[in-house]
């Protein structure tokens, strides 16, 4: 019988997973490849949570939550882009533009 | 039963196309092993009776976010590595508060399974693209505008940071 506790422990690894790889990897476009993997994580806690509760709710949120990351991923990759252009490099140790 | 198999063979390909995505290194690679993640978190929904969810994962993540990636990692075409040095102790501090939070967070859901067993909700009625639409267009009618207008925005913005010259 898989209870929603299965579920909360899956998305908090996966979740972690997302942490280790923003902090562990210097290449910031596979930084934000484990931004999606944590809004995924929290997306399954929001539709497990839905799933227990009866409650489409939370399959509602999801939605608005996979809007969103569409949206950070297509800004943020122009970002990266516009950056490459300018300083040919997508390693984060060397984007110190604004740092004072 | 099945659904017990299911789960963990889901869970297990799951957190090792995570790991994969983490760890490969090339950049091509790990948006390979992403697009799989991104699939068998579908399967994780249809499992969770979510099916609508399941169809915008695939198509929305599999097909368009990380399309979006791929170009990125092919216009971005590094001769070097882009991680040629990394200090092997320079996060370890970091990692071990990391691991303590993780640690921290399976034992407050453990005890909080074990101490209150979930109860049983109303079950999820079987039509659930009606139901999600409904609840879209009727009590969050209005965040969901905001979202189309996010995206509006998003989309400008992006054709803006990425042009050369306007």
């Amino acid at each position: 019988m898989i209870t929603q506790t299965h579920y909360l422990v899956l998305s908090a690894a996966l979740f972690m997973l997302g942490i280790v790889g923003v902090l562990t990897r210097r290449n910031i476009i596979i930084i934000f490849m484990s931004m999606e993997l944590m809004l995924n994580a929290v997306n399954i806690n929001l539709i497990a949570f839905s799933q227990q509760l009866g409650n489409v709710v939370g399959q509602v949120f999801a939605v608005f939550v996979i809007c969103v990351a569409a949206a950070e991923a297509a800004v943020g990759l122009g970002i990266i882009l516009a950056f490459y252009r300018n300083k040919e490099t997508v390693n984060i140790d060397e984007m110190n533009l604004m740092r004072w | 039963m099945a659904e017990a198999v299911a789960f963990y063979i889901f869970a297990a390909l799951i957190l090792s196309f995570a790991v994969a995505v983490i760890t490969a290194k090339s950049a091509v690679h790990s948006v390979l092993f992403l697009v799989a993640d991104f699939l068998c978190v579908a399967g994780l929904y249809v499992m969770m009776q979510a099916q609508f969810l399941a169809v915008i994962q695939v198509m929305v993540y599999a097909g368009g976010i990380v399309v979006l990636y791929l170009f990125v990692v092919m216009l971005v075409n590094l001769k070097k590595p882009a991680e040629a040095y990394v200090h092997p102790r320079r996060l370890g501090r970091l990692g071990l508060v990391m691991s303590l939070a993780v640690f921290a967070e399976l034992a407050a859901i453990a005890t909080y399974g074990w101490l209150k067993p979930a109860g049983v909700g109303g079950a999820l009625e079987a039509k659930n693209i009606e139901q999600v639409g409904r609840a879209l267009y009727t009590d969050y009618l209005v965040p969901f505008e905001v979202a189309s207008v996010l995206l509006l925005v998003a989309m400008v913005g992006a054709i803006v940071l990425a042009k050369r010259e306007l």
